[in-house]
């Protein structure tokens, strides 16, 4: 099962203050439909918000990156630039 | 993807070619945005509040609109009015109620120079006219600037309907704080407690701008069947068509944007101000209008970077290994909110190991020019306070300042505060060439000291398009969809040269327009070299297999007989001496018969872009008459990845630290008791001119970036961070006195020096 | 409101326009004669980026009125080049990476064509000074300066090879 540790304010805000959840899913995708069932709102703030570290490596908009079975998904906000 | 990698084993990435724009541009021809014109065209200029913070209560364009001359007026009532919501489309997240009433103020104008209208007619002068006749009453109301007393439950709100996210209880008042975050790791009460040692020190920034030289410009032209064509100097066209739809309740596919020459943009451009306007009053009046902004205007109304302040708090042991670190980061996002506090809280301690960190972050309104990315947005700041305390932190423990950043440096599988890991990065390997670097030992003079820091970038990825046709004598045209800010078209054309394994001549890359190219984030983040890049590779690599493709089917053998190597398909070694090899012009010339034009396309959303980090060793002299601080020599050592172009790697590098002594020494926004800017220009908003620096030595290490063909990591921001802290560690080598408060200008240091201060 | 009539000599040609009262050179050079090499960045003469040479001087085309050029020669950056020969200060800017954004560009070749035409063999020093009226924002001015040294020196040979 994949570990999905969310930083404060997403957990407060959708998830009731929950920092980790357990989620089975092959695919960002996958893991987003999965964690907005659970927590409505969640995967659209993940999508438009943030970005995800999965297993330290960092992806924004990608949706088909696969996810191994015990991956580690941080939450992490947007990065941009200047 | 084909890996592309040896050092010894490439022709043109890494040399250093004359960049493809170059002749344009020394000889004046290149067409930036005020270069423009269309027949017909009017000036559009826009009237501006000269409060910091007022209601407006009525707004009288009659007069205006009468005047002979003047074709078109609008106010923010001319646009429509859009539902507060967060999208992430440009750069950031944008809320795109802000940004249109940023664009034209509705209810309220939040800082001086706040648009309030804008008037299209025939000539300057009838459209200076026109502005003195728009009557705008006002209720002037109170102001507030300072992040800390914008902060204070007495301050003057901005925002009656802010409230401040990410703290709990949900607050029921409204709050000049936006936002409230958090990053966590391990346990920092713990850590301080094994803690030897701890300092902790608060240190404050001024709002600086980006200072382009070029000031924003643009171009509208609107049909009567809607169809709008802008032309103008930004970092992204596609970022502009995209506001502008947003801004104006226009179909994207009705926006045309040809992006012209950038004088200049650092962040500073992601966004728009004058685009929207122009196109609505193109739309109203029927004829091109063209709007540039003044020096003044530039500096009244966009946005500089955050002023701040941070408190740091770092505990070690004796030997100095850090046990806890901690940060509190208070940053003003101008009138609306979207203050850079997020990166800065998560670069804050991005270079180092640490087992216990705690920063917290707050993103502040105050009656100024909302925010804009400047360059490694939020860092600077931040690095200006930690590599400042690392310093303290040495000389507390008597250990040499690489030293103590070695001995905690991020490495491989290092885990950051905010959830990244480190992998394949070039740390320890800056603090190393720092080290053996001849500055590090030189010998220093009287009233001279020598200061180090270290800084770090994320850079970003995204999405980016690239076309590579061949021509029919086998030149190549690539084409993306990115401003061209600092030689980048250069890059691209190199690495799509080495794949095709041709001269780079014979290479042309243009930018493209949003009509003429695929979908591109915009120019920014570090990213256009790796994604951009990464885009032009794999588009060159498929003409590379259409190519052998075609060969085989002309040599008649099979396809894996041929393999592409400096620019012809050449037998395999099975092969060998069994065919002639054919060239890229060879193929090119039956390119027709053999199936038609070849060209092949990219679109991406490059992941992987790997971060860079910086060490920065910097002399300083102090002339203790004057307190002016002088730069006597400056090193920046980076880990660039992979230097496509070695020379416009330098360049950034040169380019960033330059930056970061304006930033130190001199750059500030003074503002009089009304909220009013009393430095609008370069004569008082000081940046360094050429006798202010010295040469800038630059030391490329390359840890290449595995996740790009060529080992690229993006180079443009990381320069930025160190300056500040290298400076002032110089400073207190130099006079014993610790700065704490940017800038570091001579009054200050004078005060300082006659211990007025600390 | 009638305008005035100019008559002047840009890079070695006559030209003419009209102008207002108030307009500066740097508006009719790129407003009425469309010579847009020469920029605004600041029209207060903060920056330099208008730089042109009248009567062999080196002045802010925004500080002077276009009025003014009644009668006078004017070189603009659009001159520096002879048809498709490059100037050496254009070709070492080139090869030396002297440029990113481009912007400031015209400005300093035109003041650097000032300097070397008064001081053939200037210091890094006096490169430095001569050229602090022409701001930069992208390249801290490392590659500049040394593109400036290393015309100077080609410019002092040809003129060796010239004389001899």
């Amino acid at each position: 099962m994949a570990r999905v540790i969310l930083t404060g304010e997403a957990g407060r805000r959708f998830a009731g203050g929950t920092t980790e959840i357990q989620v089975e899913a092959d695919t960002i995708r996958r893991l987003l439909i999965e964690l907005d069932r659970r927590f409505p709102g969640l995967g659209k703030q993940i999508e438009e918000g943030m970005a995800l570290a999965i297993d330290g490596e960092i992806y924004q908009d990608a949706y088909f990156v696969p996810l191994r079975p015990e991956s580690e998904i941080y939450l992490i906000p947007r990065i941009a630039g200047g | 993807m084909m890996p592309h990698g040896k050092p010894n084993g490439l022709a043109v990435v890494g040399t250093r070619p004359i960049r493809p724009d170059g002749v344009e541009k020394v000889t004046g021809r290149a067409t930036f945005g005020a270069d423009f014109s269309l027949p017909g065209m009017l000036v559009g200029k826009v009237k501006r509040s000269p409060h910091a913070h007022a209601r407006i209560l009525a707004i009288h364009v009659e007069q205006a609109r009468a005047l002979p001359g003047v074709r078109a007026v609008i106010t923010a009532a001319d646009l429509p009015e859009i539902p507060s919501e967060e999208s992430f489309v440009g750069e950031g997240p944008i809320n795109f109620r802000d940004l249109s009433r940023n664009c034209l103020a509705r209810d309220k104008v939040l800082y001086e120079g706040h648009a309030v209208a804008a008037v299209a007619a025939t000539t300057d002068a009838v459209a200076d006219a026109a502005l003195e006749l728009i009557e705008v009453a006002y209720e002037p109301l109170p102001h507030v600037i300072d992040v800390e007393a914008a902060m204070a439950p007495e301050a003057p709100l901005l925002h009656d309907d802010l409230f401040t996210q990410g703290v709990e209880p949900a607050p029921t008042q409204p709050s000049n704080v936006a936002k409230r975050i958090q990053f966590t790791l391990g346990d920092v009460g713990a850590g301080f407690r094994a803690a030897e040692t701890i300092v902790e020190r608060r240190y404050t920034t001024q709002p600086v701008h980006q200072a382009y030289i070029e000031p924003h410009a643009c171009v509208a032209s609107v049909g009567a069947d809607g169809q709008c064509h802008l032309w103008c100097s930004s970092q992204g066209q596609f970022m502009v068509r995209a506001y502008c739809a947003k801004l104006l309740g226009m179909g994207i596919a009705n926006i045309r944007v040809t992006p012209a020459e950038i004088g200049g943009g650092f962040g500073g451009k992601t966004l728009v101000y004058l685009e929207p306007l122009a196109a609505a009053l193109a739309k109203r009046s029927g004829r091109p209008v063209k709007m540039v902004m003044t020096r003044e205007e530039v500096f009244r109304v966009t946005g500089p970077t955050s002023g701040g302040v941070v408190e740091v708090k770092l505990g070690a042991t004796r030997d100095g290994k850090i046990m806890a670190a901690q940060a509190v980061l208070k940053y003003q996002a101008g009138a609306f909110a979207g203050s850079p506090v997020q990166p800065g809280c998560m670069a804050a301690f991005a270079m180092y190991d640490l087992p216990n960190v705690s920063i917290t972050g707050y993103d502040v309104v105050c009656n100024r020019p909302k925010v804009a990315a400047y360059r490694a947005p939020g860092a600077p700041i931040a690095s200006f306070a930690v590599e400042s305390c690392m310093d303290e932190l040495a000389r507390a423990l008597a250990l040499d300042p690489l030293a103590l950043r070695g001995k905690n440096a991020a490495r491989d599988g290092t885990r950051t505060a905010y959830g990244q890991v480190h992998r394949d990065i070039g740390y320890v390997d800056t603090l190393a060439a720092a080290k053996k670097h001849a500055h590090y030992a030189a010998p220093l003079g009287p009233r001279q000291g020598r200061g180090v820091a270290s800084g770090f970038w994320f850079n970003v990825g995204g999405e980016s398009s690239a076309e590579v046709h061949i021509n029919e004598d086998g030149s190549a045209v690539v084409v993306s969809g990115n401003p061209d800010i600092g030689g980048s078209r250069a890059s691209l054309a190199m690495m799509a040269a080495e794949v095709l394994g041709i001269p780079m001549e014979r290479v042309r890359p243009i930018v493209g327009d949003t009509s003429s190219i695929g979908y591109s984030f915009l120019t920014g983040g570090s990213r256009v070299t790796f994604a951009t890049g990464m885009a032009v590779v794999q588009a060159a690599e498929e003409v590379v297999a259409e190519l052998k493709r075609r060969a085989a089917m002309i040599l008649d053998v099979s396809p894996d007989a041929i393999e592409w190597k400096e620019g012809a398909a050449v037998p395999t070694d099975a092969y060998l001496g069994k065919f002639e090899p054919l060239s890229l012009a060879a193929l090119a010339l039956k390119a027709g018969r053999t199936g038609g034009p070849i060209s092949a396309k990219a679109s991406i959303n490059a992941q992987g872009a790997g971060p860079g980090f910086g060490t920065h060793l910097c002399d300083v002299e102090v002339d203790p008459e004057t307190g002016k601080v002088r730069i006597v020599r400056y090193t920046a050592v980076q880990d660039v990845g992979r230097a496509i172009h070695p020379s416009y790697v330098e360049g950034q590098l040169q380019g960033g630290v330059a930056q970061g002594i304006g930033w130190a020494l001199n750059e500030e926004y003074v503002y009089d008791r009304q909220g009013r800017l009393e430095n609008p220009g370069f004569l008082d908003y000081r940046v360094p001119v050429a006798s202010d620096l010295p040469m800038i030595d630059t030391v490329l290490v390359e840890v290449p970036n595995p996740r790009h063909p060529f080992g690229v990591r993006g180079v443009g921001e990381v320069p930025i961070v160190p300056p500040m802290a290298a400076i002032a560690n110089a400073i207190y080598d130099a006079i014993g006195v610790r700065m704490t408060d940017l800038p570091m200008s001579p009054p200050k240091i004078l005060a300082a020096l006659s211990g007025a201060t600390k | 409101m009638s305008k005035h009539h100019v008559s002047t000599t840009i890079n070695g040609e006559p030209a003419e326009f009209l102008c207002e009262t108030q307009q500066t050179l740097l508006d009719a050079l790129r407003d009425d004669l469309h010579l847009t090499g020469s920029k605004e960045g600041c029209g207060s003469g903060d920056c330099g980026a208008c730089s042109v040479i009248v009567d062999g001087r080196l002045v802010c085309a925004c500080l002077m009125l276009a009025v003014e050029a009644e009668g006078r020669t004017i070189d603009t950056i659009e001159g520096l080049a002879q048809g498709d020969r490059l100037h050496p200060l254009q070709q070492h800017f080139l090869e030396g990476a002297a440029l990113q954004c481009g912007f400031c560009t015209p400005g300093l070749l035109v003041a650097a064509k000032a300097l070397l035409d008064r001081h053939p063999d200037p210091t890094e020093t006096q490169v430095r000074y001569w050229l602090a009226g022409n701001l930069c924002r992208c390249t801290g001015y490392d590659k500049v300066v040394r593109a400036v040294l290393a015309a100077a020196a080609e410019l002092r040979q040809e003129h060796e090879v010239e004389s001899a």
